[in-house]
């Protein structure tokens, strides 16, 4: 199993839901973020004070899979999140030790 | 010559003037709020409103009588004596001349001034005021400098026959200020600057981002105030007549080209035009045509406001060239706007458009006009600057005036109201507590 975390661009976020809940991957969380990469930010002018913003708002995903559909799932990810310009963010998996979900008590790939 | 009866139209616009300047607090209290952050924004809020309390109570005990007490003698304050509104309902206005308004009525509209004056200092002094130390202040502050200095520029006399006693100081030697240009945006600038002075710097001042956290807040505000101005302008014509229409018509005009003129500047200089700046702009554009209104031609109101656009906007950046922390730009907007909205009289004044007023430089009028609005100017401005350094100074020994530097981190809201301005959550934060 995998934990698969993305830093998106919040415009992204309804394509890449969208994306995979086309290809049958169902699921996620969504949380607002905020971070930098390389772009280090960007400049704001009020009243002609200018203003360094370097944490800019993002969406962070996270989706459980199965190991076997993880790169698939990265792919959709990547496609659907892609403008071409600096900011598009990141996608990277972790491996998952246990799942239990909370109503059955299944656990294991059931519970993804 | 004829007694003066009362006249139902001017004490009906009179009337609605008063309410439409009330308004403009509580817009302050939005333009103010929304340009500080989300921490501080019900202390900034609450400045202004306790102002429409303090100075509210005040005016009927004593405000009104120490500003427009007309029996006074004296050019530099009114009557010392319990204003007596009570006892005055059937009596008309003697201001310089008997208006066919009640007392009463004149008195209600001038209360809206003694308000929104102290209100606006507010903003040189966010994030870092304890809210007691400014209640003290605003009391202080309008008995000492508001109410004389009101009776400086507005107090035009007792008139008893044809003979007229007992005029302002500034009145009387014919410094033009029609709603006051001196008396609330030179006063009020003069010891923002003071108190910021006096205060010192807020915590992360130019290092820490402390941008509007609202501009939506902002641009309601500026809306109130730009609505509640006609009243303010155009009510000081104490009747409903030509002069009010061109009053209201110059601050409609010089608004929009101040409004404009800010935006020229941020294009120009900056690249974007901003919603802060429109705002500001619109605020600039009001304070400049205050004094002027009523004696300017429309053609020149327009020039009036968007050299009040374009100076402020350049203005606004002052603070941090002297260092000190003007928080939400009372000096750059109300004092720079007010200076130039006082001294444009000596250059665009016009006595065709209002045989009250008196020519400036550019109708043949020569430089008189012009030095003797700088006179009036200046010398509000050396006055108010001179006794809020003392008020400010005495209060900060005494009970102090700044709140402890934890609370400033953690924000003045809850350190001095128990409250938060926003609740951004679903998730609880705990429960009722008996």
């Amino acid at each position: 199993m995998k934990l698969i975390t993305a830093i998106i661009k919040p415009q992204k976020l309804d394509a890449v839901k969208e994306a995979l809940v086309s290809q049958g991957i169902t699921g996620m969380t969504v949380s607002e973020a905020k971070g930098f990469g390389r772009q280090l930010g960007l400049t704001e002018v009020y009243r002609g004070t200018q203003y360094k913003v370097d944490l800019i708002p993002k969406i962070r995903l996270e989706i459980l899979v199965s190991s076997k559909v993880a790169d698939k799932a990265i792919e959709i990810i990547v496609n659907a999140a892609r403008t071409g310009s600096i900011g598009d963010g990141k996608v990277w998996a972790t491996a998952v030790d246990s799942v239990t979900r909370v109503r059955t008590g299944e656990s294991g790939e059931e519970a993804i | 010559m004829a007694e003066v009866v009362l006249n139902t139209g001017d004490t009906a616009w009179v009337l609605a003037s008063t309410a439409l300047v009330l308004l403009m607090t509580p817009g302050l209290a939005l333009f103010y709020g929304g340009m500080v952050r989300a921490k501080s924004v019900l202390n900034m809020m609450l400045m202004s409103m306790v102002t429409i309390g303090i100075v509210s109570v005040l005016w009927v005990i004593y405000g009104f009588k120490l500003a427009f007490g007309y029996e006074s003698n004296s050019q530099w304050y009114g009557e010392i004596s319990l204003s007596g509104l009570g006892s005055a309902v059937n009596e008309l206005t003697n201001n310089g001349g008997v208006y066919p308004i009640p007392l009463l009525a004149f008195a209600a509209f001038q209360l809206m001034f003694a308000i929104i004056t102290p209100a606006l200092i507010s903003g040189a002094i966010a994030d870092r005021t304890k809210f007691t130390a400014w209640a003290v202040f605003v009391t202080v502050w309008v008995t000492l400098v508001y109410f004389p200095v009101a009776h400086w520029v507005f107090a035009f006399g007792n008139k008893v026959g044809d003979t007229v006693t007992g005029a302002g100081f500034l009145a009387a030697r014919g410094v033009q200020d029609f709603a006051g240009g001196t008396a609330v945006h030179i006063n009020a600038g003069a010891a923002g600057l003071a108190m910021a002075i006096i205060l010192g710097r807020r915590v992360g001042w130019r290092r820490e981002s402390m941008r509007p956290h609202s501009l939506p807040l902002v641009l309601i505000g500026a809306g109130l105030l730009w609505f509640g101005w006609f009243g303010f302008n155009a009510g000081s014509a104490l009747g409903a007549n030509g002069t009010a229409a061109l009053a209201l018509l110059n601050t409609q005009v010089a608004t929009a080209a101040a409004a404009l003129g800010w935006l020229l500047v941020e294009k120009l200089r900056d690249g974007h035009p901003t919603s802060l700046g429109v705002a500001s702009g619109a605020v600039a554009g009001l304070v400049a045509i205050t004094p002027a209104c009523a004696f300017v031609a429309p053609w020149a109101a327009v020039v009036i406001g968007l050299i009040a656009g374009i100076l402020c906007a350049l203005a606004v950046g002052l603070k941090y060239l002297f260092n000190f922390d003007d928080s939400l730009d009372v000096v750059g907007v109300h004092l720079v706007g007010g200076l130039w909205g006082c001294l444009s009289l000596g250059f665009f004044g016009s006595s065709a458009v209002n045989n009250l007023g008196l020519d400036g430089i550019f109708y043949g009028g020569g430089a008189t006009l012009l030095g003797k609005q700088a006179f009036g100017a200046f010398f509000v401005l050396t006055y108010s600057f001179i006794v809020t350094l003392m008020i400010g100074f005495a209060i900060d020994k005494t009970i102090g005036l700044r709140v402890k530097e934890e609370a400033e981190i953690s924000g003045i809201d809850y350190d001095q109201h128990a409250e938060t301005g926003y609740e951004l959550t679903n998730s609880s934060r705990g429960g009722f507590s008996s």
